[in-house]
C-alpha cells in the first residue's frame, strides 16, 4: 500500500520573531514494514540554514534556522511511503515474557545491547509504580510475551478514557494513571512505563494514520493529526507495534515517522525562538492512499 | 637550648616532633618509622629559620595577597556571598621529580584512554556492542547526551582538557579518586596558589627548583588555537561562564584574562549561519573555539536541557557542522560516570593493549554476578552508590545503616543489581598543613590537569592540593573545591631542567588579545560608573551634612534658621530617592531628630537607595565584568566591599562613629575613579564607564543645587549652604581664590554650574558627555547625530547660554529662585533622557529565547 502524507504545522506570533532554530522529526524512516519513497520539508519563510542528520535511534532529523524577522512560521512535510505488511506471529507461540527479558542480556547480540536502552527510564517515562502494577496484571508467570502485551493494550484501551482535553504534551505518567484519561501519547507512555517496570524493552513510535479509510472501514481515532503508539521487542520476531488508542496491532494503516524512548526524543517539531510573544499553533495532517504496492 | 619564645610553635626540635601521622594512611612528609622524607628537609629547615613570628608574618602576607587579588571561591549557599576568599595553606605539597614522572605517565595513559572511550561512545559504540561496557550503564546515564552522537571533533580529540583527583594508598601508590571531564575546574586556582606562594616564600621557592606552571597554560592556548576551525589568522576563543553567581567565577575570569580570551555568558553569544557569534556593540564576531565552564546539559536549550537560560540555542548544531570547537566536547560528562572505573582495566587492554598504569578506587558493578556476590559479602566495609546520580546521588554507607534499612538496601541490590555500584572507601594520604600555629597531618588530595598537545597529553607539573578541613579521612569526596588549597611543588632533581623563566612570567598573559565588548559588558561598565559616582556623591553629602549638624549643637532650631540643615537633609532624600525621608509624610519629625534616618542611610542594607545598597550594586556590577578590571582596581573594589561589610555588620550607633567609617570610603572611591581614569585603556568599555560616571555626577550636582540654592535663605544660612555645596563638590579652595566679592550665590553657580574647566561643575559633565557619546559606536548611522549626541549637545548649549544674573533672581514670593529651579529641572530631565537613549541604543539585550514546545505545542492524538 502506498500513501501520500502531508503534515502542515503553522505558528502565528503576536510579535515579530528575529531568529529561530528548529529541529523536526517529520521525514519517515525505513523500517521492516515500510519504505520511505520520498520526503521533503518546505519551510516558510526561507531558512538560512537547513540540514539533515541521523539521530541516535536512526531517525531523520531536520535542523533549520530562520534569520529574518517573521510573524508566522509554516512547515510543510510531504512524503510518500510504501507499507509492506509483515505477518504477526501467533501470540500463544511467542516466548514467555520472562525469557524474553533474559534474552535482552544475551552477550554478543548487538540487537540486544542496542535494545537495552529501551528498558531504562527516560525523561518523560519514569518508572511509575502505578503503571508497573497495571501492566503486571497482564504479565502472569510464563505468559507468552505477545499475548500478554495484547492483553495490556486492550486493558489500556478499555480502562483509560480517550479525552483530548485531559492532558498536554508534558503531563506526567503518574498524573495520567491517576486520572485515567488522556490521548495516544499518554496511552503509549503508560504502556511503556509499565513494560519497562517489568524489565522489558519498549519504545515510543511517532507517526500517522490513514485519514479516510476505504468504504466499509471505520475511521480510526487520531487520524487528523500526528499519532503515537508503542513497540515491544519480541525475541525471534523483532519489534512489534501496538496501538492502544485503537486497540490494534498496526498492519497497513500506520505510517512510522520516528522511534524513540518517549515523545521528547521524537517531537515532530520543536524550536527556540527570539521574540514572538504569544503564539498560536495550527496543525493539519492528510494521509491518503495513492495505490497498491507494486512488486 | 629551647628559647621560651619559640616554645609554642615549630621550634628547633618541635617542628616535626609534634607531628604524628595518622594511623593506617600514607603521610607525605614522614615515613611510618618517623623519619622525615629527605625532600621535605629543605622546606622544614627554611621554616625553622623563619621562626614562629616569620611564619605567621608570611601567612598573613599570603592572606593579604589573596584578598588583594580578589581570589574567591563561593560554594553555593555560603553566607559570605560572592566574595568568600580562597583559602591557601602556607605549606606546599612536595613531590619528587622521579615520582612525578611515573605519575605523569599514568595520567597521560589515562587521558588517552578516556579520550578513546569518549570517541567510541559518541561514535561507533563498539565498546558497548562488545559488552566491554554494559549498554544500560551508559545509555541510562544523564551525562550521556544522545543528541551529541556522531558529532566529530578536530583531531579526534573530544577530551581537550582533563583533571584527575588523586591520593596515595597507604602503600604509597597513587590512586585515582575521580575524573573531571566536563569543565575541569581548578587550574586557575593552582596558578594563583603558585603566584601567592612564590611571592610569600621567594627564597625557598627559588632554591627548591620547582617546576614552573606557565608552560602548561601556553599548551592550553596552543591546543585551542590548533583545534579551532580556522577562519582568520588567529582564531577567536572565548571562555563561557555560567555567570558571576557561579562558585568558581573567579577562576573563569582569571583564566580568561591570563589566556587573553574574552569572558562571555550564553546570552552574549548566538548561533547564525550554523556558526557561533559574539554579539558586540553593533556587530557580530565569529567565534572559533569555546573554553567552556558551563556543564554539558546547560549548553543548548534546543537539543539539550530545554529550560536552560545559560546556553546558546543551536550550539550542538554548530558543533555538528564543524564550525566551532568546544573544549571539552559536549557530552564528555559521561566519563565522570562512577561505574566506569570498574571497567577501565579491561578497556585499557582492549583499546591501548596495555595494563592500566594508575589504579582506581576499587569499584564493583553489581550487575555482574561475581561482583555482586563479593559486594554483598563485604557490604559493611564498602560505600554503595546508585549508578545514575539522577536517582539519588547520596553515597550509602551500609555499615552505618539501621538493620531494617540495611536489609532494604540488600533487597534493592538483589532486585535491581544493575543500578548499583560499590566502592572501597577512600583513605586519603595526609600531608602537613599549618593549622593555627601547628603543623598537623591532614587528609590531602591532589587534582592534576592535562591538556591535549599535538603529540599527546601534557600534564601540568604541579596541580591543586586540597586539604580536608577535618582530620576524618574516610569521607566520600565531592567534586567541589571546598577546604584549604595547597600549592603543589614538583621538585626538579637538577636545576637545569628548569625553564629559564622569571617568576614574573607566571602572571603575565601569554598574548594580550583586545577583547570585544558585548552589550552586557558595556551595560555593566556603564553602571559601575554610575554606582561608583553615586556612592561617592552620597558619602560626600553625608559627611558635609553630619559636620553641619555637629557644628550646630543647638539643633533643633526654629524652622527658619534651621533652613541650612533642612536643605541638606532634603537634598539627601532627594538624591537617594529614599522617600519619605526628610521630604514626605512624617518628614518634620525626622527633621527634628535626623540621626536615625542618617544612620539608616549609612548602614541599612534593606533601605533602597542607601549607601550599603549602592555599594552592593557597585560590587555586583564590577564582579560581572571582573576580567575587565585590573588587579589594582580589583583590590580597591575589595577594600570597598570590606568597608561595606563592616558598615553592615557593625552599624554605627552615633554619627561621629559613622564619620570615621565614611572617611576611608571616600578615599577608596576616589582611588577607584582615579584608577579607571589612569589604568584602563580608553577603549569602548572605558567610554561606557566614563559616560555612566558623568551622567551620574551631572544629575547629582543638578539635584544638589536645586535642593540648596532654589529656596532663599537668610544670610547666615546661605553662607553655610554655600560652604556645604563647596564641600560636597570639592571646590572650596578654587572658590576662595577666585571670588573675593560679588554675589555669593552667583559666584557659586559660576564655579559649580557653568565652569567647563571645573571637573565637578555641571557644565564640565555635559561637555565631557558630548565628547564621549560621539565616540561611542554608531551602528548603521553614517551621517547625522545619534539621539544621545543630540541630547548632550542640547543640554550643553542650554547651560552655556544661561545667564547667571537671571538665574539667581528671587521670584515675587521672595521664597525661591524660580528660573534656577526650572533650568535645573530641565537639565535633570535631559540627563535622564540621555541615559535612556544610551540604554536603548546599546544595552537593548536580545530578547530571551523561548521554546516552541510549550503547553500549546502539538499533541499527538
Amino acid at each position: 500500500m502506498r500513501y501520500k502524507v502531508q503534515h502542515v504545522t503553522r505558528y502565528d506570533y503576536a510579535d515579530p520573531v528575529s531568529l529561530c532554530h528548529s529541529i523536526a522529526h517529520l521525514k519517515p524512516i525505513d523500517t521492516r514494514a515500510q519504505r520511505c519513497l520520498s520526503a521533503s520539508l518546505r519551510v516558510d519563510p526561507w531558512p538560512a540554514v537547513s540540514r539533515e542528520h541521523e539521530d541516535f535511534f536512526g531517525n531523520r532529523v531536520s535542523y533549520f534556522s530562520i534569520q529574518q524577522a517573521h510573524r508566522a512560521l509554516e512547515v510543510t512535510a510531504l512524503s510518500e511511503v510504501e507499507i509492506m505488511p509483515v505477518p504477526t506471529p501467533l501470540p500463544e507461540r511467542t516466548t514467555p515474557w520472562e525469557l524474553a527479558l533474559e534474552r535482552l542480556y544475551d552477550r554478543g547480540d548487538g540487537l540486544m545491547s542496542d535494545a537495552r536502552i529501551f528498558t531504562l527510564p527516560s525523561p518523560q517515562v519514569p518508572l511509575d509504580d502505578e503503571a508497573h502494577a497495571f501492566a503486571a496484571v497482564s504479565f502472569t508467570p510464563g505468559r507468552p510475551i505477545l499475548e500478554a502485551t495484547l492483553d495490556l493494550m486492550t486493558r489500556i484501551h478499555r480502562e483509560i478514557e480517550y479525552d483530548p482535553t485531559a492532558t498536554t504534551v508534558a503531563t506526567p505518567v503518574a498524573e495520567v494513571m491517576r486520572q485515567r484519561r488522556g490521548v495516544c501519547q499518554d496511552f503509549a507512555h503508560i504502556a511503556i512505563s509499565g513494560l519497562r517496570g517489568l524489565g522489558l524493552a519498549a519504545r515510543y513510535v511517532s507517526g500517522y494514520l490513514e485519514t479516510l479509510p476505504p468504504p466499509g472501514q471505520v475511521k480510526l481515532q487520531g487520524a487528523d493529526a500526528s499519532h503515537a503508539w508503542f513497540s515491544v521487542l519480541v525475541p525471534d520476531h523483532g519489534w512489534i507495534d501496538f496501538d492502544p488508542t485503537n486497540d490494534c496491532i498496526p498492519v497497513e494503516q500506520h505510517i512510522t515517522t520516528a522511534i524513540g524512548r518517549d515523545f521528547q526524543d521524537v517531537t515532530p517539531l520543536r524550536g527556540i525562538f527570539y521574540g514572538g510573544g504569544q503564539h498560536d499553533l495550527s496543525v493539519a495532517v492528510d494521509v491518503n492512499r495513492i495505490g497498491e504496492a507494486v512488486d | 637550648m629551647s628559647p621560651p619564645e619559640l616554645a609554642s610553635l615549630p621550634d628547633q626540635p618541635g617542628l616535626v616532633d609534634a607531628y604524628v601521622p595518622l594511623p593506617d594512611c600514607y603521610d607525605e612528609m614522614r615515613t611510618p618509622e618517623g623519619e622525615v622524607r629527605p625532600h621535605w628537609q629543605y622546606l622544614l629547615d627554611a621554616l625553622r629559620t623563619l621562626g614562629p613570628a616569620g611564619i605567621e608574618e608570611r601567612w598573613g602576607e599570603s592572606r593579604r595577597l589573596i584578598r588583594d587579588n580578589g581570589v574567591t571561591y563561593n560554594p553555593h549557599g555560603d553566607p559570605r556571598g560572592m566574595s568568600r576568599p580562597w583559602e591557601l595553606d602556607l605549606l606546599p605539597l612536595l613531590i619528587r621529580s622521579d615520582e612525578w614522572a611515573e605519575l605523569e605517565r599514568g595520567l597521560i595513559q589515562r587521558a588517552e584512554l578516556l579520550n578513546l572511550i569518549l570517541r567510541d561512545l559518541y561514535g561507533p559504540r563498539d565498546l558497548v556492542r562488545l559488552e566491554l561496557i554494559p549498554a544500560e550503564l551508559i545509555d541510562g546515564h544523564p551525562g550521556y547526551l544522545l543528541p551529541c552522537g556522531g558529532v566529530e571533533c578536530a583531531e579526534g580529540r573530544p577530551l581537550i582538557h582533563y583533571a584527575a583527583d588523586l591520593t596515595r594508598r597507604p602503600d604509597g601508590h597513587w590512586q585515582v579518586i575521580s575524573d573531571r571531564t566536563q569543565t575541569p575546574l581548578g587550574a586557575g586556582y593552582a596558578l594563583e596558589n603558585r603566584v601567592v606562594l612564590s611571592r610569600v616564600l621567594p627564597s625557598v621557592f627559588r632554591d627548591s627548583h620547582v617546576h614552573r606552571l606557565a608552560g602548561f597554560f601556553r599548551s592550553m592556548r596552543r591546543a585551542l588555537t590548533r583545534l579551532a576551525p580556522q577562519h582568520g589568522e588567529e582564531p577567536r576563543v572565548v571562555v563561557l561562564t555560567p555567570g558571576p553567581r557561579n562558585e568558581a567565577y573567579f577562576e573563569h575570569a582569571y583564566l580568561a584574562n591570563y589566556l587573553g580570551y574574552t569572558l562571555v555568558q550564553g546570552a552574549d553569544l548566538s548561533v547564525r549561519d550554523g556558526a557561533l557569534w559574539l554579539r558586540t556593540l553593533g556587530r557580530l564576531e565569529r567565534i572559533d573555539a569555546v573554553l567552556r565552564r558551563l556543564d554539558d546539559v546547560w549548553c543548548d536549550p534546543l537539543e539539550l536541557r530545554e529550560d536552560s537560560l545559560l546556553g546558546i540555542p543551536g550550539l550542538v548544531q554548530a558543533a555538528r557542522l564543524g564550525n566551532v570547537t568546544l573544549a571539552n566536547a559536549l557530552g564528555s560528562g559521561v566519563l565522570e560516570h562512577p561505574a566506569l572505573k570498574a571497567f577501565l582495566p579491561a578497556l585499557c587492554q582492549h583499546l591501548l593493549g596495555e595494563e592500566l598504569a594508575l589504579s582506581d578506587t576499587p569499584t564493583w558493578w553489581c550487575g555482574d554476578p561475581e561482583s555482586r556476590a563479593r559486594v554483598l559479602d563485604d557490604l559493611d566495609r564498602l560505600i554503595v552508590r546508585p549508578v545514575h546520580p539522577a536517582l539519588d546521588p547520596t553515597p550509602i554507607q551500609p555499615g552505618t545503616l539501621a538493620p531494617e534499612a540495611r536489609a532494604r538496601l540488600v533487597r534493592a541490590i538483589e532486585t535491581h543489581p544493575r543500578r548499583y555500584i560499590a566502592q572501597e572507601p577512600v583513605v586519603p594520604a595526609t600531608a602537613p598543613a599549618l593549622i593555627g600555629r601547628q603543623l598537623e597531618p591532614r587528609p590531602t588530595t591532589l587534582r592534576t590537569f592535562l591538556i591535549a598537545e599535538e603529540e599527546g597529553y601534557a600534564v601540568m607539573p604541579g596541580g591543586l592540593g586540597r586539604v580536608h578541613s577535618t582530620p576524618e579521612a574516610a569521607l566520600p569526596l565531592s567534586g567541589q573545591l571546598g577546604g584549604l588549597g595547597k600549592d603543589v611543588w614538583v621538585l626538579a632533581s637538577e636545576p637545569e631542567r628548569q625553564e629559564t623563566l622569571l617568576p614574573l612570567s607566571e602572571i603575565t598573559p601569554a598574548v594580550v588579545q583586545e577583547s570585544a565588548v558585548s552589550s552586557r559588558v558595556a551595560d555593566n561598565l556603564f553602571w559601575i560608573g554610575r554606582y561608583a559616582e553615586r556612592a561617592e556623591g552620597l558619602v560626600r553629602l553625608l559627611r558635609v551634612t553630619i559636620f553641619k549638624y555637629a557644628e550646630r549643637s543647638d539643633y533643633p532650631l526654629s524652622p527658619a534658621s534651621s533652613s541650612c540643615l533642612r536643605a541638606l537633609l532634603e537634598a539627601l532624600t532627594q538624591q537617594t530617592q529614599t522617600f519619605p525621608g526628610f521630604l514626605g509624610p512624617g518628614a518634620e519629625e525626622r527633621l527634628n531628630d535626623p540621626v536615625p534616618e542618617l544612620l539608616a542611610l549609612i548602614s541599612d542594607r534593606s533601605l533602597v537607595g542607601s549607601l550599603p545598597q549602592t555599594l552592593e550594586a557597585l560590587g555586583q556590577a564590577a564582579y560581572s565584568v571582573r576580567d575587565r578590571l585590573s588587579a589594582d582596581t580589583w583590590r580597591i573594589i575589595g577594600d570597598i566591599e570590606a568597608l561595606q561589610a563592616s558598615l553592615a555588620d557593625h552599624p554605627p550607633r552615633v554619627l561621629s562613629q559613622a564619620l570615621d567609617e565614611l572617611d576611608p570610603l571616600v578615599t577608596s572611591l576616589v582611588a577607584f575613579s582615579g584608577l579607571t581614569q589612569e589604568n584602563m585603556t580608553h577603549n569602548e568599555g572605558w567610554h561606557f564607564l566614563e559616560t555612566g560616571r558623568r551622567l551620574e555626577r551631572g544629575a547629582t550636582t543638578a539635584s544638589l543645587l536645586r535642593s540648596t540654592l532654589v529656596p532663599v535663605a537668610g544670610e547666615a544660612d546661605e553662607n553655610m549652604l554655600i560652604e556645604a555645596v563647596l564641600g560636597v563638590t570639592d571646590s572650596t579652595i578654587t572658590y576662595r581664590r577666585r571670588y573675593r566679592g560679588g554675589t555669593r550665590v552667583g559666584a557659586l553657580l559660576d564655579l559649580v554650574f557653568q565652569d567647563e574647566g571645573n571637573p565637578r561643575a555641571l557644565a564640565y559633565q555635559l561637555a565631557m558627555l558630548g565628547r564621549l557619546v560621539t565616540e561611542l559606536p554608531r551602528g548603521d548611522l553614517a551621517v547625522g547625530r545619534t539621539p544621545a549626541e543630540k541630547l548632550a549637545l542640547k543640554s550643553l548649549t542650554d547651560i552655556r547660554l544661561a545667564e547667571i544674573n537671571q538665574l539667581i533672581q528671587v521670584d515675587e514670593s521672595g521664597q525661591q529662585r524660580a528660573r534656577l529651579a526650572e533650568m535645573l529641572a530641565d537639565l535633570n530631565l535631559q540627563l535622564a533622557a540621555l541615559s535612556d537613549a544610551i540604554t536603548a541604543q546599546y544595552f537593548r539585550h536580545e530578547e530571551q529565547p523561548h521554546s516552541l514546545l510549550s503547553r500549546v505545542a502539538e499533541v499527538p492524538v
